[in-house]
């Protein structure tokens, strides 16, 4: 009998399955009819004639020193915005994660929720298009930008850091009679500490590979360059700049596994 | 460090800046509720969908066959003491080489050179997309394969099955689920970047988003991030349903 149940209930997961899969399907059939997009057909004989003359004029990057040096100074300049930008989100988030952690009351907690969330959920491209109108054309635009959308990420990381955190140290040092500012300091934060860290440098590393596309709007950065070569037409310079991108993503992707695969060690 | 990125905040309080800023943002309320402007924005917002879905499909279709070259656990050169495997060894590092660079250059890069080939449009963006999320795809899903239960792929392999006869006896079915959800959920990552990418011409929202900017109308900006909010909470809920689905 329940093996009866058992094969009933089987089966019926299966309909509903093949169900999901056939929705699925449909759905996927629908998106290339609706864009009149033929997947077999994108590569046809004259456009692929005109992608290979395209693609070889990439093949040679310009390597000059005066070009070079530009490039080198770009990579600064987008790890310097990146760098600066995390730096700032992450004070203005120890700032917002107290009231996030309804340390000031439900009201205060729910109005610094909603500032968080409003700052994430703008992409970083619209709120770089924004501040380019604010503070004109440059890094500092791609700063502010970066700094708005991660201080709402780390806004709420923090907070949820802060209210998952066990408060015995900070109502120990509260009932023996300490302030509430010093208890925060010394039972709380050195707890915290690590994990606020540990967020940062996982945002910082978001923010360099965000910040080197920053430039497409005109807020500075290794993007700022490839997009006027790009619109300037000069390809071999626009794969120079695309295998630096491509370089700063594989060292800061290789650096932050090393680090991560050094903590979960340490820790044990 | 602070002079490279030309970090200047009184620029923030310039009159001038401050008055441009200041009118744009002032438009924003109301947001543009024109009947002939919220038609366009559906539109835009179904090519959206149409483009992340596109998408992703062409990236699993790139994505399934180079996550079976590269992972481990499907290699027959680890399992014995072989003579010669440079040549296997050969494919799966350029393999490997090509995931990277995939992966590596951002999705906004590729659609940038791609509307360059494909015209202004959502072709470039469908594509865009497929490239970036192939390379993305493929490597996790070496890595769930190759995280999963590996003894009945292995045991395959050792009596002399074939890769994929091991792939799919061995290891498809223990690891299926965690590969549909991970499809899922970048499916879902894929909507959010589609709007990016519209960003430098490569249709859907981000386009009409850019349009909106550059003619610096308020209105219409503050219309488009309304919806592109609701498509991502409902892209989150859609996915949240179908991989409880699939559970």
């Amino acid at each position: 009998m329940s093996l009866l149940k058992q094969l009933k209930k089987q089966q019926q997961f299966c309909i509903k399955c093949l169900a999901t899969i056939f929705i699925i399907t449909a759905f996927i059939a629908w998106s290339f009819i609706h864009l009149g997009l033929n997947p077999f057909n994108i590569f046809s004989s004259d456009t692929s004639s005109n992608i290979i003359a395209y693609v070889g004029r990439f093949f040679s990057p310009d390597l000059s020193m005066p070009f070079l040096m530009k490039i080198g100074n770009g990579i600064f300049e987008t790890l310097s915005i990146s760098a600066l930008a995390t730096l700032l989100a992450a004070i203005i988030s120890l700032g917002l994660a107290l009231p996030n952690a309804g340390r000031f009351g439900p009201y205060a907690k729910s109005l610094t929720r909603f500032i968080c969330n409003f700052l994430r959920s703008v992409p970083e491209l619209v709120w770089a298009t924004i501040m380019v109108l604010a503070v004109g054309l440059g890094p500092f635009a791609g700063t502010l930008a970066l700094t708005l959308h991660t201080a709402g990420v780390l806004g709420r990381l923090f907070g949820e850091t802060l209210e998952n955190h066990s408060p015995l140290a900070n109502r120990a040092l509260i009932h023996s009679g300490s302030g509430k500012i010093a208890a925060f300091l010394y039972g709380t934060f050195p707890g915290i500490y690590p994990q606020l860290l540990s967020y940062t440098l996982y945002r910082w590393e978001m923010n360099i590979r965000m910040a080197t596309i920053l430039g497409f709007v005109g807020a500075g950065g290794l993007g700022q360059i490839l997009f006027y070569e790009l619109s300037l037409l000069r390809e071999p310079k626009a794969s120079t700049v695309i295998i630096a991108m491509l370089a700063l993503v594989v060292v800061v992707d290789t650096i932050s596994n090393k680090l991560r695969v050094a903590q979960l060690h340490s820790m044990g | 460090m602070l002079k490279l990125a030309q970090f200047e905040p009184w620029l923030l309080f310039n009159f001038e800046n401050l008055e441009v800023i200041g009118n744009f943002l002032v438009q924003f309320f109301p947001p543009n509720h024109d009947e002939g402007f919220l038609w366009i924005v559906a539109g835009a917002t179904i090519e959206t969908l149409a483009i992340a879905t596109a998408g992703v499909a062409l990236a699993i279709l790139i994505a399934v066959p180079l996550g079976l070259i590269i992972s481990h656990s499907l290699s027959i050169s680890r399992i014995g003491p072989g003579s010669d495997y440079l040549f296997s060894k050969l494919i799966r590092f350029s393999a490997r080489f090509l995931m990277l660079v995939l992966r590596g250059i951002p999705e906004i890069v590729w659609a940038l050179l791609l509307v360059r080939v494909f015209g202004l449009g959502p072709t470039a963006g469908v594509l865009a997309i497929a490239i970036t999320y192939s390379g993305m795809l493929s490597k996790v899903y070496s890595e769930i394969l190759e995280s999963g239960n590996t003894l009945p792929s292995r045991a395959l392999l050792v009596s002399g099955s074939g890769r994929i006869a091991a792939f799919l006896y061995g290891l498809l079915p223990s690891t299926a689920q965690e590969l549909a959800s991970y499809t899922i959920y970048r499916w879902e990552c894929a909507i959010r970047a589609s709007v990016v990418t519209g960003f430098v011409g490569a249709g859907g929202l981000g386009q009409l988003m850019d349009q909106s900017m550059k003619m610096l109308n308020g209105g219409e900006v503050s219309t488009i991030l309304i919806v592109f909010f609701l498509l991502v909470l409902l892209a989150d809920h859609l996915s949240l349903l179908i991989r409880k689905q699939l559970t």
